[in-house]
């Protein structure tokens, strides 16, 4: 028989001098908690990442800095920041809204791209003539564009909805279908003097930049950030309020939370799906016209099928699913992309948005669990 | 016969009588919640010894402690007069102890065999399944409990996966068995058929811990009974011989329970349901429903008994249009509703309590406010042109948060964190305050506590004194039997008979002859029985 | 007729890969959890078997470290998804993210590294002598392709005949069951996914030191991680479906590169060949097919009403009771 009546913890095998706990949490944790849970999981991210890179043989300093400043050092590089950041806010709605209903939406690069090609055929078929004015060619080009990348999210919706493939899969093979789709336009139909380009688009055909404005307003030249933006953030606030008031967005949330639920109370879960799928395309299409009636002025494979499908994905998830917080989010990956590509080597980027990612994802556990240090001996 | 005895106590040593088990001091927390508050319980050799209480009264956690699954904060565990540490299942498997869990642990698309066999060290490495088959079948027929041993599981009906259960801690020889809830999903003849093998089991010299929250089996099969009352012992080891239903009810509860409600005469209206040779199939394809007639009158509780899995949750489904019928035809007030959609029942007023309060009732991460709304949302004056109007909707989950108890810090808490009790009103409140024409409530009562289980009664007799047409389905034949005014009684999919309810406390008689429908016999049988016996 | 044996045969080679792949993914997915990762992995699989290779000038070296480093961070998805309960759809994604970014920074320069000594091919002396089938399967065909021979039966083997595989599929059915008994689910769970990631490592390697040796960064797997996750469902989790699955696919690769050569199958001018372009098209072709096997694969489960196993995709807790 012995004294001491207390148990020995069972998987102790080591002599700590304490103990983790982890309990669910039973309350909702104050609201800077989550942000502060996201910055510090970007933080250790960074660190991270910079390990990383001091393996691969740069300067981990020397590349953070080199960031910083290239990419909110001065009135022109912020202007050039936010310029690649309007693809990525694009993308990122459009992902946004997908997982807010548990659909895995990987495709948003697919659509992005034949969101591009949409709009450019409207210019290249033509089908609008080349004297056709501006207010005519952008909303045309805006609908074409958002119609295309629509299409291109339909396809995955129909399959899961009808026949629930996997979305992830399917969503991401059509965006190798669009990539030889394009390259099939470009490099057969629409060469220029058997350049890997289209011609160039009509100037009527271009998204109005501030730069446009530089005789009326000095300060805006040399500045590239274009309507693109505009589109972006009026998409956000649009998206916001169908998210959290209106009845499609209780809808979506309802079944991207409990699709049973959503079931029981009388939802159409299959033609949601094909509907937000749609809309997610047309997001990312979006952003594929953008991009390309912004910045790129013609059809060419590489400047559009650059990833912004995918960081969309991080932004998204980073955000947490929120689409004006996307609108900060996605400023911040513009700086990453925008500076990065100067940094050797040249994967770093993607890596460190890998490495944000897994954090970020990690992370989410402190905000579902507490942690609790116990000191062993304490419980008798 | 090969089992698992390496480290089994010879039992011809141990006196009858002497103590098998002694838990003393258990301490057992989790996150918010004192499970158990210095709990003792001991076991003697060869006897049934029952655990008494409400839902969430500690029993299970007890249990679990001594069949290894949590490690208690403090307290200790004697098996045969020396202390053991369980750190896992497999430990207290090893000790003799061994669990039947009230949501069996079974894996569903492997066979009977596979799944006895689980985790043990024989097989060495190759499956031979077959040299096992014969030794499982012998082994059940030891002990009565006859199964296939070639079947899978899915294929099983619950109470023949109860059997597995067993067999599986018979199997590994052990000699002290839980058993958690064991007769929540039988019938009352298969009630009889498990006393018989647990008697059967005692003579033998093994030890069966009862958990039960049901007062008659307790006093009908136990030897002892303890009682626990919020993690606390209220009762230790009370001879059954010396106690009565009442004082045990008292111990429970720590109030005199008042076990049947008032009910005012029935005052039955117009029909608003009306079934008429109803079929449906259930999720593997095999037929749930096979030509089910019933109706329910408005002002009345119309009950629906039957042992789980007879083709209840289908019916449900039917009714609020989750499921297609593949024969047979619905009316509500004398429209049809046969296929029709979910939306359209909601729309027309049918409310439905499902069964499943988590796992279909309600949308966990979303607020208590968008819970409530959940049946109201598409009208106005919560919905505005297609945009939600939430200072109203709020408005609206606070007043029912107000009428309805729910306990919650505001209406803005994400509804996984509410307690169950409070994750039922949540419910009740926003498919009663709906004043539905047809409410379809199943299981309302499920792992409640009786608090708030009269809560609940109170509510649905409220309902139909105002002149709601109630269909209440549930596995507790004492509640339908009080609550009902009508019951009908459904067995593989057919209703074997309906029967009037007269006043509040039901007769042993109704007792025994829907029982006996819900095994199988019809009603016109039942009565010819009586009848030749009466002549 | 040479045609047909030449395109069987260059597919069994290619399809390996897939097989590897594939099959780490079922053995993965059968205990219940689902890592979408396998492109990442894969990418580091290719990436360090060809860097190691190319410094040790042993290929086999680069095999080990391949595998092992592949199977290294498969288990940061394991620990993310298993212990801290994360969603696994989204650490998957994250993991193809940290495993190209990583193989790109750490493979940087590697593509012009220089000569490498790849894995050895050969024929087996009696069996490639068989009619048809001789020189398809055994005929100077890379020591991998025999390898992968060898793990069909022992995967179908493992997980349906013996005892550690019938727990296998009992933690990825019912891990209460097996926890009930004993058995440690988040244990197996980690190991499994362990050698998932070593099989998506030896695919990545097999890709790189043997069907198409070499370092071209991102387009080294060129999606196929993603064609290997779609494999297992059309392979309803079954290895020996996998296999068809992975060398059909492989065949059509290489139907898909002589389409565009000179001459078609049957000695027939070859209508492609003069329209380069027609290319862009037929690369489409393996994606649209892994569509198309996955509403097969996807309506037959349904049908059946079998599928996955019940709890992939759900991370165990262990005691969500109540009281």
């Amino acid at each position: 028989m012995s004294e001491n009546s207390s148990v020995q913890p069972s998987l102790q095998k080591r002599r700590f001098p304490f103990r983790l706990y982890f309990e669910p949490r039973l309350e909702e944790p104050p609201r800077w908690y989550p942000v502060a849970v996201s910055l510090g999981a970007i933080l250790f991210a960074l660190i991270i990442g910079g390990i990383l890179i001091k393996l691969a043989g740069g300067d981990p300093i020397r590349s953070y800095i080199h960031i910083a400043e290239a990419s909110f050092g001065s009135v022109g590089v912020l202007s050039d920041t936010i310029v690649k950041a309007t693809p990525i806010l694009l993308t990122s709605l459009a992902c946004s809204i997908a997982f807010r209903m548990r659909l895995w939406n990987i495709g948003a690069e697919g659509q992005f791209i034949m969101g591009a090609f949409g709009a450019s055929a409207i210019v290249l078929t033509p089908v609008l003539p080349a004297n056709t004015p501006a207010w005519i060619f952008i909303p045309v080009m805006i609908l074409a564009g958002m119609l295309a990348g629509a299409l291109w999210g339909l396809i995955p919706g129909l399959l899961k909805a009808f026949f629930n493939v996997n979305e992830i899969i399917s969503s991401l093979m059509m965006n190798y279908i669009a990539i030889a789709w394009v390259n099939f336009w470009v490099f057969a139909v629409w060469t220029e003097g058997g350049f890997q380009m289209t011609r160039q688009f009509p100037k009527n055909a271009w998204l109005p930049r501030l730069l446009d404005y530089a005789k009326a307003i000095p300060l805006f030249r040399g500045l590239t950030t274009h309507l693109g933006l505009v589109l972006g953030i009026v998409a956000a606030v649009i998206l916001w309020f169908i998210i959290y008031r209106s009845r499609w967005g209780y809808e979506i949330r309802l079944i991207g939370d409990n699709p049973r639920a959503a079931q029981y109370a009388g939802i159409n879960i299959t033609r949601n799906v094909v509907l937000v799928m749609m809309l997610s395309g047309a997001l990312a299409g979006l952003g594929g016209m953008s991009e390309v009636t912004g910045v790129v002025h013609r059809l060419q494979t590489s400047p559009v099928a650059a990833g912004y499908g995918f960081t969309g994905i991080i932004v998204a998830w980073l955000a947490k699913l929120n689409p004006l917080v996307a609108i900060l989010v996605s400023i911040l990956f513009g700086a990453l992309i925008l500076a990065g590509r100067e940094i050797q080597p040249s994967g770093v980027p993607k890596m460190i948005q890998g490495v944000i990612l897994v954090c970020l994802i990690a992370s989410d556990f402190l905000l579902r669990y507490r942690i609790r240090v116990v000191r062993t001996g304490e419980e008798s | 016969m090969e089992t698992n005895h390496s480290n089994q106590m010879d039992l011809s040593l141990v006196e009858k009588d002497s103590l098998f088990i002694e838990m003393h001091g258990i301490v057992k927390r989790f996150p918010g919640v004192l499970a158990n508050d210095h709990v003792d319980f001991d076991l003697r050799r060869g006897e049934i010894h029952a655990l008494l209480g409400e839902n969430g009264a500690g029993k299970s956690t007890l249990m679990d402690v001594l069949a290894g699954l949590y490690q208690p904060e403090s307290g200790t565990i004697k098996v045969k007069d020396t202390v053991v540490n369980f750190s896992s299942p497999r430990d207290a498997i090893r000790a003799g102890i061994g669990m039947v869990h009230q949501h069996f642990m079974l894996v569903p698309s492997q066979t009977v065999t596979e799944n006895i066999l689980l985790g043990l060290d024989r097989p060495r490495f190759r499956l031979n399944l077959k040299d096992y088959d014969q030794e499982i079948a012998d082994l059940g027929e030891r002990f009565g409990l006859k199964v296939d041993p070639r079947a899978k599981i899915w294929q099983l009906s619950v109470g023949e996966q109860q059997r597995v259960e067993i067999l599986k801690m018979l199997y590994r020889g052990t000699d002290i068995l839980i058993m958690d809830e064991p007769t929540a999903v039988l019938a009352p003849q298969e009630i009889e058929d498990l006393f018989k093998t647990l008697r059967a089991m005692v003579a033998e010299g093994k030890s069966i811990v009862f958990i039960s929250h049901k007062l008659q089996e307790v006093m009908a099969i136990s030897d002892r009974v303890t009682v626990l009352r919020k993690g606390r012992v209220t009762a230790a080891g009370l001879s059954t011989r010396l106690t009565t239903r009442q004082e045990l009810a008292r111990q429970m509860v720590g109030r005199d329970v008042v076990f049947f409600l008032e009910k005012k005469p029935a005052k039955p209206g117009e029909v608003v349901l009306d079934i008429k040779e109803v079929s449906a199939e259930n999720d593997k394809g095999l037929h749930a429903l096979n030509g089910v007639s019933l109706n329910v009158r408005a002002g009345e509780i119309v009950g629906l008994a039957g042992v789980a899995g007879n083709g209840q949750r289908e019916l449900a489904q039917v009714i609020t249009g989750l499921r297609k019928c593949t024969a047979g035809k619905l009316f509500l007030h004398g429209q049809s509703i046969t296929n029709r959609s979910a939306l359209f029942g909601i729309l027309r007023g049918i409310a439905h309590v499902p069964e499943d309060r988590t796992l279909v009732g309600t949308s966990p991460n979303l607020s208590v406010t968008d819970n409530i709304i959940m049946k109201k949302y598409r009208q106005s004056p919560i919905a505005r042109s297609g945009m939600l109007n939430m200072p109203v909707a709020t408005k609206f989950a606070n007043q029912l948060r107000g009428d309805y108890d729910i306990v919650v810090p505001n209406v803005e808490t994400p509804v996984r964190l509410l307690s169950g009790g409070n994750l039922q009103r949540v419910i009740l409140a926003r498919e009663i305050s709906g004043q539905p024409s047809l409410l379809v409530a199943v299981q309302p009562t499920r792992g409640l506590d009786v608090g708030a289980i009269e809560g609940v009664h109170r509510l649905l007799l409220a309902q139909r004194d105002a002149g709601a047409a109630t269909l209440l389905i549930s596995e507790e034949l004492e509640e339908l039997l009080s609550l009902s005014d009508r019951v009908f009684v459904v067995y593989e999919g057919r209703i074997m008979g309906e029967v009037q309810i007269g006043g509040s406390e039901p007769s042993s008689g109704l007792i025994e002859t829907v029982g006996l429908m819900m095994t199988g016999t019809p009603l016109e049988q039942i009565r010819q029985g009586e009848a030749e016996r009466h002549v | 007729m040479q045609a047909i044996i030449n395109i069987l045969q260059a597919g069994v080679a290619s399809g390996t890969v897939l097989l590897f792949a594939s099959l780490g993914e079922i053995i993965a997915e059968r205990s219940g959890v689902m890592n979408l990762g396998v492109e990442g992995m894969m990418l580091i699989g290719a990436m360090s078997a060809y860097s190691v290779a190319v410094k040790t000038g042993s290929p086999w070296l680069g095999v080990l470290v391949a595998i092992l480093a592949a199977g290294l961070i498969s288990q940061i998805h394991a620990y993310i998804t298993i212990t801290l309960h994360a969603d696994q759809v989204v650490s998957g994604l994250a993991l193809t993210f940290l495993g190209a970014g990583i193989s790109l920074v750490l493979g940087e320069g590697l593509s012009k590294a220089g000569t490498v000594s790849l894995l050895a091919s050969f024929s087996v002396p009696l069996l490639s002598q068989i009619p048809f089938l001789g020189p398809i399967f055994f005929k100077d065909q890379n020591v991998m392709v025999y390898i992968g021979y060898l793990f069909i039966p022992l995967a179908w083997y493992f997980i349906n005949r013996t005892r550690p595989g019938m727990h296998l599929r009992a933690v990825g059915e019912y891990p209460a069951a097996a926890d009930a008994l004993g058995i440690n689910v988040f244990r197996l769970r980690y190991f499994y996914v362990f050698v998932g990631g070593l099989l998506a490592g030896l695919a990545g390697a097999t890709i790189s030191l043997a069907v198409s040796p070499g370092w071209f960064s991102e387009l080294t797997t060129g999606g196929q991680g993603w064609i290997a996750v779609g494999l297992v469902i059309f392979a309803q989790w079954n290895p020996v479906r996998a296999a068809v699955g992975s060398y059909t696919f492989g065949a059509l690769r290489r139907l898909i590169l002589d389409i565009q050569g000179p001459t078609l199958l049957l000695g027939f001018p070859n209508p492609f060949y003069y329209n380069p372009y027609w290319g862009f098209f037929l690369q489409m072709i393996p994606y649209a097919f892994t569509i198309i096997v996955l509403v097969i694969g996807s309506r037959e489960a349904m049908r059946k009403r079998l599928g996955a196993p019940a709890a992939l995709g759900t991370p165990y807790v262990r005691g969500e009771r109540g009281l």
